[in-house]
């Protein structure tokens, strides 16, 4: 591999890693880590959190130091690629020059899903995925101000939460009935609504976003219902979209994400994929899966890398996500997707910490762990051994640590 | 050249200059030792930063505090000294200190 080039298309958190990766693997030739943002590669879970609230700076959110990636011979180039020639084995770059490379990586990452009603074009409509989205935002977040957040997911709440802590006025728009639907359990749901609302956040459940209205700048918005809610800025959070348009065009085979089996490679096994662009079949679901989140796109990036240096690594880990709202640390254990029970350890309705086990056919599947690190930390322990499963029985039991091991 | 040793599972050393406003989870992937992934950043939310600090020097670093201790209680590697890297802010007093690292971060 010396003397060979390898190239990481998408500069985030699947792309950094992979180039680290690369070098922990043996890797002896070069390595070129492409980005269109011109910082170094930065955390972006934290962007709705500490760098909105302004308690970080984008240089704390650097994932590694400009001097890691000096000594480690990682080049950084800031650049758009148009097109992947995979016959001669090269990149179109967006100023028209072409990248050679020996292998390739794709870590195109995801994209807002857009809100497409009249009006949200308009000034003061801002998505929230780049540093620069939160710079904008920052600008616009003055106390007393009113943002209007659409999407009660979690970029939304976890927006709202650190707008409150600015001072302004917050309404949060959810077109179904409850915040965190596609997510979590009713309770779960039931549970933020309520912090958000002791909080002072306006919670708008049913609301459907029918258009948006001013002059040039946003002045309100209107709901199906009829409805109007007065708003200085509106932050939409609706979704992602997976950014696979550079792989399809090279002719990569796409199913809702750049399709990838168990050692990363693409339909093109000389070209490896990781990140919130990729799906993969998982076993526990007998489907493709795409993942939006930071540890999967880790453990793929890890993956990758092996492969392209020739070594045999599988994915397997676990899927885990976490969320910080106020003082609620949210940990996530697993996919709950299919459950068709679930067991609480502590009152969700009253309590600021409980976990909510969710179980399919009687068997632990996953964890939504409301200040409980011990509880996340159990259950992605038992998860990741396979065994031993359990059921109702044991989770009611009440401190777990008596069924560690 | 104020410097940390990590050593291994298997007893490897990586050594790395410690650099005073980093945590210690910082200092190891930009020194890119195996062994320390930090998968969340630094948000004590993963628990993939693990570290058992050297008796000898537990008292000049601190213990875990309860945030930590949640999450390294069901850790099966789990020792009295160990820590979240993450929530180890370094200074140069920390020349020569010495950190195991568990065999696997879970």
């Amino acid at each position: 591999m010396t003397g060979q080039r390898a190239v990481i298309v998408g500069a985030s958190h699947a792309g950094a890693q992979l180039a680290a990766s690369l070098r922990q693997e043996g890797w002896t030739g070069e390595v070129v880590l492409v980005g269109d943002e011109s910082a170094l590669p930065y955390q972006r879970p934290p962007l709705s959190k500490a760098l909105l609230a302004g308690k970080s700076t984008l240089e704390d959110l650097a994932i590694r130091s400009a001097a890691f990636y000096a000594k480690q011979e990682i080049q950084l180039l800031d650049a758009t690629i148009k097109s992947i020639d995979r016959t001669a084995g090269h990149l179109v770059l967006g100023n028209g020059e072409s990248l050679g490379y020996d292998k390739l990586a794709l870590c195109t990452g995801a994209r807002p899903r857009r809100l497409l009603v009249p009006g949200a074009l308009l000034g003061g409509v801002y998505y929230l995925r780049t540093a620069k989205d939160v710079e904008l935002i920052r600008g616009a977040a003055s106390p007393g101000r009113r943002a209007v957040i659409v999407g009660g997911g979690y970029v939304g709440l976890e927006t709202a939460a650190s707008l409150r802590a600015l001072g302004l006025d917050v309404t949060v728009l959810e077109a179904t009935g409850r915040v965190l639907e596609r997510v979590t359990a009713p309770e779960v749901s039931a549970f933020f609504e309520r912090i958000h609302r002791d909080a002072g956040v306006s919670i708008r459940t049913n609301a459907l976003v029918e258009a948006i209205a001013g002059d040039t700048q946003v002045r309100e918005v209107f709901l199906s219902s009829g409805e109007s809610i007065p708003a200085d800025f509106v932050i939409v959070g609706i979704g992602v979209e997976p950014n696979t348009e550079l792989a399809s065009a090279s002719g990569l085979v796409v199913d809702n994400g750049i399709a990838i089996d168990d050692r990363a490679r693409t339909s093109d096994p000389g070209i490896v994929a990781a990140g919130d662009c990729t799906s993969r079949t998982m076993a526990s679901h007998g489907r493709r899966v795409r993942l939006e989140c930071v540890p999967s796109a880790g453990e793929q990036a890890k993956v990758a890398a092996a492969t392209l240096c020739g070594k045999a690594k599988e994915i397997t880990a676990l899927p885990w996500f976490w969320s910080d709202q106020y003082d609620v640390k949210l940990q996530i254990a697993g996919l709950n997707t299919g459950y068709d029970e679930v067991v609480l350890s502590g009152d969700p309705r009253q309590d600021r910490d409980f976990t909510c086990f969710y179980l399919r056919h009687g068997v632990l599947i996953a964890a939504d762990c409301v200040n409980r690190p011990r509880d996340f930390m159990l259950t992605k322990r038992l998860l990741a051994q396979g065994a031993p499963l359990l059921g109702r029985a044991e989770l009611v039991v009440p401190d777990l640590t008596d069924i560690r091991g | 050249m104020a410097v940390v040793m990590f050593v291994s599972h298997d007893g490897e050393t990586h050594t790395a200059s410690l650099d005073a406003g980093q945590s210690l989870m910082q200092v190891a992937t930009n020194n890119a030792v195996p062994g320390v992934d930090g998968d969340c950043g630094g948000e004590a939310a993963c628990g993939t930063c693990h570290v058992i600090v050297d008796p000898q020097w537990s008292e000049r670093v601190g213990l875990s505090g309860p945030d930590e201790e949640q999450m390294l209680a069901m850790n099966p590697e789990r020792e009295p000294t160990s820590r979240l890297s993450c929530q180890m802010a370094v200074c140069d007093a920390w020349d020569g200190l010495t950190v195991r690292l568990p065999e696997f971060q879970m």
